[in-house]
């Protein structure tokens, strides 16, 4: 297959970067996303040119390191996938694609596809634990949970912080990130303790990081490669009032 | 000069010697543990859990990874699950026998105390990691859920869906994040080890460079811990991400750290087999899929029907019938030979060949296929995702790959290294799985190293030996850190000048081509002696023929790949150095020439019962093996049988 590339190029944080256009050919069906990025990227240094910076490790869709905006789609066209496990297989010879990095305010661009999350880690300092230290617990089997909210609790906990939710919201809201990781710990007694300061204290920590309200569109929850649902939102949202009329008791 | 290795195993009954250590070991006094400063690598699950838990204590921690989070390192991709000796099911598991099993599954290789010490802390960990709210599977009496895995005939895994891994990892992030808010670590994300620094013979700092903005930066510590994985890229092709690496090890390894067994690589029986060229990593598949799953080759050689039009009777179930009792639940190493066996016979699948069948139709018939979906789901779909089959309908096609390294820098049993005041945890030390790693002990190991022995161990070091003085402290304004920080940029400088005409990846797959033929699953003294002839100029070109765009002085993905591939062809030699001297079969290292007539791997224990332990000489010089007898008085040593 040969496809055409519209790749945003920005040398740091404080450069302007501009769409620039290239021709990958060669491209087989069986290729990963990312694999053909690497291509590209072989030809360009061998040419002398500086290779495109994008973001990626386990290459096998739970690190949540890689990103990319492809044709306006978070972690591109097919649902429930990352970019790293999404395969040319999904498009076909002759199509542009239109590569770009998360876009929100509280993600800077590092380099080209490259974004600093580093908001994400600062929201879960701010109560996305369980305060407990090591050596501190009592035996596994003690404290029996129902399947249903283990379960419940695990789809939550499936996030993996990768940030297409915000990317693809329209108020860059990173709301089901943090709804996830508060769903998390709310379905679990060990949460039990701290939730109310929890989520008062995380969603504190989500606005001074600059990112929007939720106005229920939805489009997180439709990009998100864990498919964690929207409704945990709104569980966050009760929290967080009640938090809010009856302090942490 | 070789190594005086002191495994400092404590005096008395194995079942007492972790009790008795614990007493006799040194306290450092609350008020005092703030005066001290740790440098942790790595913040996967024996980093991030010995970051948190030595932040829990007091002390004053840096903790640096070279990922964008401390949430992303590789611990978070481990699939099926978590060992300990609960013996909830009541099938008759206990300490002891976890132990056991330990220490025969890594074909008796492994350090009988240390082993034994990882079995009885595991429990501890279930409890620690449902404490921080771990969503393990549960029974509808919402007790904790177990299942099986290779090399053990309990049920004594954890797990979480097929993401206990990742569930584990976010675990001991959060309490990392707990203590980073707390101002007890200062967590350094993008941010790499390039060099240790020594002074008087102990670890005091290290050269990291910010990767950035290219900043070489200086820190200092009372104690350095490498929590830095495993070195399975050296193949290029392997199940890590493509980020790990061996450059902490490595540097460490040329500062004096000895490196054991470096040649103890697991093979991964069930993983998605090469598609391409272009192919930048290989995608494992759960080993608890052989709790459900069957393996089979068709009868015929180059059989082509579609899978699902081989009659029953005309297929190969070859682990059922090899061996028996344990049948598609043998350990690891031994799965991967009987499919690498069948494959060369010319009994392999799909269009390569390299590949065999791994059916669940029989488990879909007995249990349906909606309790297949909830154990395996999220598996299931990653298989349809990269290869476009339907795992439900069709059998999966697998093929062993490169997944874990058991060995990796030597470590006594205070899991300290042969440079005072650097200790090694998780994968990246040498010291619980021999030769062979049983599933789930991977997750088991790195956080009970993390959480519940080098917390105590690093306290009893800098009891002994570390500086309470602020005025006496070894600090960055030190030469030895002057002549350090001028190694690492001049290094740096040497791989921007290249400017040759090469990519590194291309260095990096010849490499691991090379690796991967020789020093691979099947080993022999000729391959191995070819390999290491080839490795050298791989190097010399390497070094004159790299290109490496950009700059030093920014963000640049290139140059850390070059600076990381740099040090994969110079350990790849001394992984070949080691294959090649070990003339024995045992776990994950099989040299052909010594096997039974069953083709099993066979050991000789009266020469190789050691752990070789290598030695930088020196530039250009070969290293130099010490060896660490290893002794065993609570087990005899058998053949290992799964007939």
């Amino acid at each position: 297959m040969k496809i055409t590339l519209h790749v945003w190029r920005q040398k740091d944080a404080n450069s302007q970067g501009g769409m620039k256009p290239y021709e990958v050919d060669g491209v087989s069906k069986d290729m990963s996303f990312l694999e053909m990025l690497d291509m590209l990227n072989e030809q360009l240094i061998v040419q002398g040119k500086e290779p495109i910076a994008f973001d990626h490790d386990c290459r096998e869709g739970i690190c949540g390191t890689c990103s990319l905006m492809i044709n306006g789609v978070a972690h591109g066209p097919d649902g429930s996938t990352t970019t790293c496990q999404l395969h040319m297989r999904s498009f076909k010879d002759g199509d542009a694609i239109h590569i770009e990095p998360w876009r929100s305010r509280a993600f800077p661009v590092v380099r080209d596809l490259v974004v600093d999350r580093s908001s994400f880690d600062r929201i879960i300092q701010a109560g996305g634990y369980i305060s407990i230290n090591a050596g501190n617990a009592q035996d596994a089997n003690n404290l029996p949970i129902a399947k249903h909210s283990s379960d419940l609790s695990m789809d939550a906990a499936a996030c993996i912080g990768c940030g297409a939710c915000v990317a693809s919201c329209p108020n860059g809201s990173a709301m089901l990130f943090v709804a996830a990781k508060i769903g998390h710990l709310a379905h679990v007694p060990q949460g039990q303790p701290e939730r109310a300061k929890r989520a008062r204290n995380m969603v504190a920590q989500m606005d001074a990081e600059g990112f929007g309200a939720c106005s229920n569109h939805y489009e997180c929850e439709a990009v998100c490669p864990k498919d964690i649902p929207v409704n945990f939102i709104s569980e966050m949202n009760k929290d967080f009032m009640k938090a809010s009329l009856c302090g942490d008791s | 000069m070789a190594f005086q290795l002191d495994s400092k195993i404590p005096e008395g009954p194995l079942k007492d010697k972790w009790t008795e250590h614990l007493f006799n070991m040194k306290l450092v006094n609350p008020a005092n543990k703030r005066k001290f400063r740790i440098i942790v690598i790595g913040s996967g699950l024996a980093g991030g859990a010995a970051a948190a838990s030595l932040g829990e204590l007091g002390y004053n921690v840096d903790c640096f990874c070279f990922q964008d989070s401390s949430r992303r390192a590789h611990s978070i991709a481990a699939q099926g699950g978590i060992n300990a000796a609960k013996n909830y099911p009541n099938d008759g598991d206990s300490v002891r026998r976890l132990f056991y099993d330990t220490i025969k599954g890594g074909d008796y290789r492994s350090r009988e105390a240390n082993v034994y010490r990882l079995a009885e802390v595991a429990n501890s960990i279930i409890d620690q990691c449902v404490a921080q709210g771990v969503p393990f599977a549960r029974e509808y009496g919402g007790l904790l859920d177990n299942r099986s895995f290779g090399g053990a005939q309990v049920s004594r895994t954890f797990y979480a869906r097929g993401q206990t891994g990742q569930q584990l990892l976010i675990g001991a992030y959060q309490s990392l994040q707990r203590q980073v808010a707390k101002g007890s670590v200062d967590m350094h994300v993008r941010t790499e080890m390039l060099d240790l620094v020594k002074v008087d013979g102990h670890a005091k700092g290290i050269i990291v460079r910010d990767l950035v903005s290219g900043e070489i930066r200086r820190h200092a510590a009372d104690a350095v811990l490498i929590c830095s994985g495993g070195y399975g890229n050296v193949f290029y092709l392997s199940t890590n991400a493509m980020g790990s690496n061996v450059t902490a090890a490595m540097r460490a390894f040329k500062r004096g750290a000895g490196f054991a067994n470096p040649c103890f690589t697991q093979i991964h029986p069930t993983c998605i087999p090469v598609s391409s060229e272009h192919q930048s990593k290989l995608t494992l598949m759960s080993e608890s899929l052989r709790n459900d799953g069957r393996v089979w080759v068709p009868k015929k050689a180059g059989d082509d029907r579609a899978p699902r039009d081989i009659p029953e009777g005309e297929r190969d179930y070859y682990l059922e019938r090899r061996y028996p009792s344990f049948g598609n639940l043998v350990p690891r190493d031994v799965a991967s030979r009987a499919a690498k066996e069948r494959c060369d016979a010319g009994f392999g699948v799909g269009s390569t060949k390299l590949a065999v069948y791994l059916d669940f139709s029989d488990a879909i018939n007995r249990l349906g296929e909606d309790v297949i979906r909830a154990r395996y789901g999220n598996l299931f779909q990653m298989y349809e995702k990269i290869t476009a089959e339907n795992p439900y309908k069709t059998p999966m096609r697998i093929y062993p790959a490169v997944h874990y390294t058991m060995g990796g820098l030597w470590v006594d049993y205070n899991l300290q290294t042969t440079v005072p005041g650097l200790f090694a945890l998780g994968e990246a030390n040498f010291s619980d799985h021999g030769a062979n790693r049983l599933g789930a002990s991977a997750l088991m190991q790195g956080l009970a190293d993390g959480y519940f022995v080098a917390p105590y161990t690093v306290g009893n070091y800098l009891a002994e030996h570390g500086c309470m003085n602020a005025d006496e402290k070894v600090t960055t304004d030190h030469a030895a850190f002057d002549e350090v920080e001028k190694e690492v940029r001049d290094r740096l400088d040497r791989l921007m000048a290249i400017q040759g005409e090469r990519s590194v990846d291309s260095f990096h797959k010849e490499l691991g081509l090379i690796m991967w033929d020789n020093c691979g699953m099947g080993r022999t003294k000729e391959g191995l002696q070819k390999a290491l002839k080839e490795i050298p100029k791989l190097r010399e070109e390497f070094w004159k023929n790299v290109r490496i765009p950009g700059d030093a002085t920014s963000f640049n993905p290139e140059l850390e790949k070059a600076a990381r591939v740099a040090d994969f062809l110079e350990f790849g030699e001394i992984m070949c150095h080691d294959a090649l001297d070990r003339e024995e079969s045992c776990g994950g290292h099989f040299r052909e020439e010594h096997q039974t007539a069953e083709g099993e791997a066979m050991r000789h224990d009266d020469e190789f019962a050691y752990a070789a332990v290598w030695e930088y000489m020196g530039e250009g010089k070969a290293p130099e093996m010490s060896k660490e007898i290893l002794e065993f008085e609570n087990v005899k040593l058998t053949t290992r049988s799964y007939k």
